[in-house]
């Protein structure tokens, strides 16, 4: 079957689901796919060219933290908040990014680089504690009724999983839009030598710091967004060394590669974490995140691909040697 | 006017240093020999300090032992580190080393909190106060710069003054060539993650004698080590050891202007601002 069809049916299915009377736990579980997917999609719009950031937390932590302060605070709409963080990340992005691939910190320089990034946003976010209530978090002021579209404050559930598949599915046509473009070649080949890169033309620099600018302008609409959902945001949970890791984390499993790889890695990461909740209950503090880790290890080890980029292999053997990667 | 205030601030920033430079210098040399940034070298510092607290408060060793004993564990934790994780992937693309002990980070973080639970835990000592002048400087943090500088130099004369260190510089200088040269590289591999794992012990054991244990404890001295790896110049263990004393300063200094949090921020954004005049590290050639 031709692959749109496909999509075009996969995406009414899902628009369907909300009209299936589903509980709100399960459409709790689907929302919060989309949204983690939509930022795990943007963090490997950037990492599939070997630019591994691990500081992605800052941007999530700008966008939930910049819309939560400027629509408790001024009463700015978050529509309008979401354009003013997004146009803040995208700067950080350039301050951090310009000196960055300028003078060539790549690998475990910008790896660290960004991890300290994370850690500065976070630190910034605790230490205005008078303004964003510290770690103690920030609670964003809802409106009498509990619904607003100009508040992107939605009391059915369902409305939010509209605007959250809508965010999801900009996040893969922008995937597909970046896979599909020159940038892509570009990144591809001055992710292989920056040398060779820039004597046939490329300006390593501009597509590095291009694609940068877009990753982190993504993530931070999808901070918004988790901000708008959960109506409440914390230090730990935006921004951060642990919250950045936990992206690296979902993709590598998933698949950093693939379209749907990062969907599927926070599909897999939510589906694992309620599965031992449900099991083992909230009392056992730490058994998720022991087996996450254990598994991010094995996963690097044994599935470097990921989920998707594994079951790539074994349906198309041929078509995946054939890719680099 | 001249602020006495200020002056402890210095001084307990140089005495901050000297941890620093301990923990810089482990993962230095980690880095320097095998080519692998340990991202989980906090957590096993933390380790390191349950392995104490829980010898000395629960089975009531002497303190001594206990920390001799914390050492051990946490060098062998290195080469078991090295054996299971990084060994499979020592071929793959180096972001990959990276990432694999990122889920180390995970796990040993979050079997810490399974195993000990989320409380802060301390020794019960209490540590005497040195009075100088004026200034109150704990004794646990200068019993840890002297401990700190005395392993430096420890390590110094066993990497210059000894056959296995000369191998192991040896090999951090050029990994195709030393194997031929009869130098087992696996072998050097091992003893390199032992005294890296046996230096994050030393350092426990001495974090363990001025703050409290608990699961997040390597998530907020892990960074700092980075930055001063970083700023040194990734497996330059000089400058490592000199960025750890002005990294200090900052975090000392600002603290003491500011919110402890500014100070780390200051000296984060200081460390970012760095890495573009400087790439390669403060004390590059």
């Amino acid at each position: 079957m031709d692959r749109r069809i496909l999509a075009v049916l996969g995406i009414v299915a899902l628009a369907a689901v909300p009209q299936l009377g589903l509980g709100n736990y399960h459409l709790h579980l689907l929302i919060t796919v989309l949204i983690w997917g939509f930022v795990y999609t943007a963090w490997s719009v950037m990492g599939r060219f070997g630019m591994v950031s691990l500081g992605h937390g800052a941007f999530l932590g700008v966008g939930a933290y910049g819309v939560t302060m400027l629509w408790n605070l001024l009463g700015l709409s978050p529509w309008l908040g979401i354009v003013v963080a997004v146009a803040l990340s995208m700067l950080l992005a350039l301050l951090v990014g310009y000196p960055c691939f300028r003078f060539r910190i790549v690998g475990h320089y910008f790896a660290l680089v960004t991890l300290a990034l994370g850690e500065v946003v976070r630190l910034t976010i605790v230490g205005l504690r008078e303004q964003t209530g510290g770690s103690l978090g920030l609670t964003v002021e809802g409106v009498p009724g509990g619904t607003s579209l100009l508040a992107m404050q939605f009391g059915e559930r369902a409305s939010f999983f509209y605007l959250a598949l809508l965010v999801w599915l900009a996040g893969l046509w922008v995937w597909r839009m970046v896979d599909r473009s020159m940038l892509r070649y570009a990144l591809e080949a001055s992710s292989e030598d920056e040398d060779a890169a820039a004597s046939i033309g490329i300006s390593v620099t501009r597509a590095k710091l291009a694609i940068t600018m877009l990753s982190a302008a993504m993530t931070t609409v999808g901070g918004a967004l988790y901000a708008q959902y959960q109506m409440y945001v914390n230090p730990e949970t935006v921004a951060g060394i642990g919250i950045s890791l936990q992206i690296v984390f979902a993709v590598i499993a998933g698949g950093l590669f693939t379209q749907l790889g990062p969907t599927v890695g926070a599909v897999f990461t939510l589906l694992l974490a309620e599965t031992l909740r449900v099991s083992f209950g909230h009392d056992i503090h730490g058994l998720d995140g022991t087996v996450y880790g254990l598994l991010l290890v094995l996963f690097i080890i044994y599935m470097p691909k990921g989920i998707t980029g594994w079951l790539a292999g074994r349906l198309r053997p041929a078509a995946a040697a054939t890719r680099p990667a | 006017m001249f602020d006495t205030f200020l002056l402890e601030a210095i001084i307990n920033g140089v005495l901050l240093g000297g941890v620093l430079a301990l923990l810089a210098l482990g993962l230095n040399l980690i880095f320097g020999v095998i080519d692998v940034v340990w991202i989980c070298y906090a957590e096993l510092v933390m380790i390191g300090m349950y392995t104490i607290y829980w010898l000395f408060v629960f089975y009531g060793l002497p303190l001594a032992v206990a920390i001799a004993a914390g050492i051990a564990v946490v060098a062998a934790l290195g080469v078991l580190l090295h054996v299971l994780v990084i060994q499979p992937v020592l071929g793959s693309a180096p972001i990959n080393q990276l990432l694999v002990t990122g889920g180390v980070l995970f796990f040993l973080q979050a079997s810490a909190t399974l195993a000990f639970g989320i409380e802060f835990r301390n020794l019960g000592l209490r540590m005497p106060v040195v009075e100088f002048g004026d200034m109150f400087i704990s004794f646990a943090r200068i019993l840890a710069f002297a401990t700190a500088l005395v392993g430096v130099l420890v390590l110094w004369l066993f990497l210059t003054r000894t056959y296995l260190g000369t191998a192991i510089r040896a090999i951090s200088q050029d990994r195709e060539i030393m194997p031929l040269m009869g130098v087992d590289a696996r072998r050097i591999y091992l003893i390199t993650s032992a005294i890296g794992g046996g230096m994050a012990g030393v350092a426990a054991s001495l974090l363990v004698l001025q703050y409290d244990v608990h699961p997040a404890f390597g998530l907020s001295f892990g960074p700092i080590t980075f930055m001063v790896c970083v700023m040194g110049g990734l497996g330059n263990m000089l400058g490592g050891f000199l960025a750890a004393f002005v990294f200090a300063q900052f975090i000392s200094v600002g603290g003491y202007f500011l919110h402890v949090e500014w100070g780390y921020v200051i000296a984060f954004v200081f460390f970012i601002a760095m890495m573009f005049v400087r790439p390669k590290g403060l004390f590059s050639r």
